[in-house]
């Protein structure tokens, strides 16, 4: 047991370096994040009505817009361990070797941290003006977490499946593109209702919902319980699934 | 034995992969399985370190059953695999180290591992640069030493020198053979005739998944004949003459005669000496043993292009 919390610990240290040393996860991770922001509340920001600054509207779609970009970053690190020697090599060692995913999620979760201070505190600077006391921004910071951690196991599991890097990064663009069919950056009801149904019945829009909520005091409603059930259930369900896709994938 | 394995069965689908391997690895030997693309070279180390399932068969390795015990056999293999297992992103030593925390050896000590396995494998001048910047080579040899970090009791080798120039085969060759040395048995498999030739101390030769000849780089080569003399005139009478007189083979455009010999100077003696009498003095003369090549050529000949 000890020994599976080292070799984790290991797997964490490593995969923070590569992610660290990795231009491009850097650019998705910081620069990407950045240009999003600024793209939305400068360019969109003045054509889009939400009864409030855009700014206070935004920032919970940014933040899980990163989620995206963070995920498929993950899914693309996991890929690529598993489609190089590198896997071959941990398994013929006497360790577990889901430690590696293990690694990858870790430092998914401390990339996707890292992104949502910068664009927390870029928002700051573009004028964001939340009024959350300090129990809500750490409600906001554990859905977030919860939620984070959900995708970046789903994100190991299609890298553990993926036969390539590249099929990695393209089985990942669902979770770049959820965001934008969800209330993150219009209001819903300005969607036609087919767009509307798709956008009320999928994890973000209650997540962001709660988020903005909580940090901008808009009403959260049913939503927080919601964005609690979604996150719960697709972090058991991930892990059932990562944990099932790098099986069957290391069997052969 | 510290390697066994018969009656190792493999398919993917309905093709037969390995079809009935028996094989038998001293302790602290060398043992080279040789065979062209395809033949099942990487099924084999991949099964016997534990990474792939057999159909059938009976494994062990060090003693443990290797489907029932691979936890144990993990232990004391290690596994350097035919595509480098690095990180180009990490620096060597951080690559090292890294390998030395899986293993357990406490921070200090994985340092130092780290330290002693870039002076052997002669990479400290690299050690703190990202491993992206190595060349083929240098990757190599790093691969080979993370797989050398715990001292394990047998080493799988896949194809190790692929790929490389003539001046880092043979440092691979010798760290090779520094292993041989402490000790290690070495299980490597090899598309370059030369090179089990040098190293090993046993040979299967695989082609389609089975075993076409296996035994010592000489018993092999006695397969195929003998050492062969090449005798070279300076004229087409000459050879006739010779020719007339030692049988063998010509080579009517090199003006070369070859003629089968035991390889001893008596033999050579009583060949120059018959055409001193014939007044048919070769110009030059040069001795042959079959190489590998000759081997592989006649055991795994088959129809159409060679693979
Ligand atoms: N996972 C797999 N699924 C299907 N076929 C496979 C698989 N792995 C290997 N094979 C097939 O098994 C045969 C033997 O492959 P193997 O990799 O063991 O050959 P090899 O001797 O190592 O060849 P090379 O010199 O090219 O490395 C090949 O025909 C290959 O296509
Ligand atoms: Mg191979």
């Amino acid at each position: 047991m000890s020994h599976a919390i080292a070799d984790s610990m290991t797997m964490i240290g490593r995969s923070i370096r590569l992610g660290r040393r990795n231009a491009e996860t850097l650019i998705m991770s910081i620069v990407l994040p950045l240009m999003m922001m600024a793209l939305f509340v400068y360019v969109f920001g003045g054509a889009i009505d939400t009864g409030t600054a855009y700014i206070n509207y935004v920032v919970p779609g940014i933040i899980l817009l990163c989620t995206g970009f963070g995920a498929a970053s993950t899914a693309m690190a996991v890929a690529d361990d598993m489609n190089s020697g590198m896997i071959d090599r941990l398994r013929s060692m006497p360790i577990r070797s889901f430690a590696v995913l293990t690694g990858h999620v870790t430092a998914s979760i401390a990339r996707n941290t890292m992104s949502t201070t910068i664009v927390v505190g870029a928002a700051f600077a573009m004028g964001f003006r939340p009024s959350a006391s300090l129990v809500e921004w750490l409600a906001a910071a554990g859905l977030l977490l919860l939620y984070v951690l959900a995708l970046s196991w789903l994100a190991a599991g299609l890298g553990a499946m993926a036969k390539s890097v590249e099929a990695a990064s393209s089985m990942s663009f669902f979770m770049l593109f959820l965001p934008y069919l969800s209330s993150a950056f219009v209001p819903t009801d300005t969607m036609p209702s087919f767009l509307q149904g798709i956008s009320e019945h999928q994890p973000i829009t209650p997540v962001i919902e709660t988020v903005r909520g909580l940090l901008t005091g808009t009403p959260i409603g049913d939503k927080g319980g919601i964005a609690l059930a979604w996150s719960v259930g697709l972090l058991v369900a991930s892990f059932a699934i990562a944990t099932a896709l790098y099986r069957r994938r290391i069997t052969d | 034995m510290i390697v066994e394995a018969s009656g190792l069965r493999k398919a993917y689908g309905s093709t037969a992969v390995l079809d009935g391997i028996d094989l038998e690895v001293a302790e602290g030997s060398v043992f080279a399985l040789l065979g062209p693309n395809g033949a099942g070279k990487t099924t084999t180390i991949r099964i016997l370190s534990t990474l792939t399932k057999p159909d059938a068969g009976n494994l062990r390795v060090a003693g443990f059953d290797v489907v029932r015990e691979a936890a144990k056999v993990r232990g004391v293999i290690s596994l350097t695999g035919q595509y480098a297992a690095v990180d180009g992103e990490q620096t060597g030593r951080e690559n090292l180290v890294m390998v030395g925390r899986l293993m357990h050896l406490g921070r200090a000590k994985a340092r130092d591992r780290a330290g002693e396995l870039l002076e052997r494998f002669d990479l400290v001048d690299a050690a703190d640069r990202r491993v992206k910047t190595y060349s083929g080579g240098m990757r190599r040899r790093l691969d080979l030493a993370m797989s050398l970090v715990a001292a394990p009791e047998v080493i799988f080798l896949d194809e190790p020198t692929t790929g490389l120039d003539p001046a880092s085969r043979n440092t691979m060759w010798d760290a090779i053979r520094d292993l041989v040395r402490t000790g290690t048995t070495i299980f490597l498999t090899t598309q370059y005739l030369e090179e089990a030739d040098r190293l090993a101390d046993r040979i299967m030769v695989l082609d389609k998944g089975k075993v076409v000849a296996h035994g010592t780089a000489d018993a092999l080569k006695a397969k195929v004949g003998g050492d062969r003399l090449d005798l070279r005139f300076t004229s087409a009478a000459a050879l006739g003459v010779a020719a007339t007189r030692l049988g063998g083979f010509t080579d009517r455009e090199r003006l070369v005669l070859s003629v089968p010999s035991d390889g001893t100077a008596t033999h050579l003696h009583s060949v120059l000496d018959d055409l001193r009498t014939a007044n048919a003095v070769p110009a030059q003369v040069s001795s042959h043993r079959p190489t590998l090549d000759d081997v592989f050529l006649a055991l795994t000949s088959r129809e159409g292009v060679p693979a």
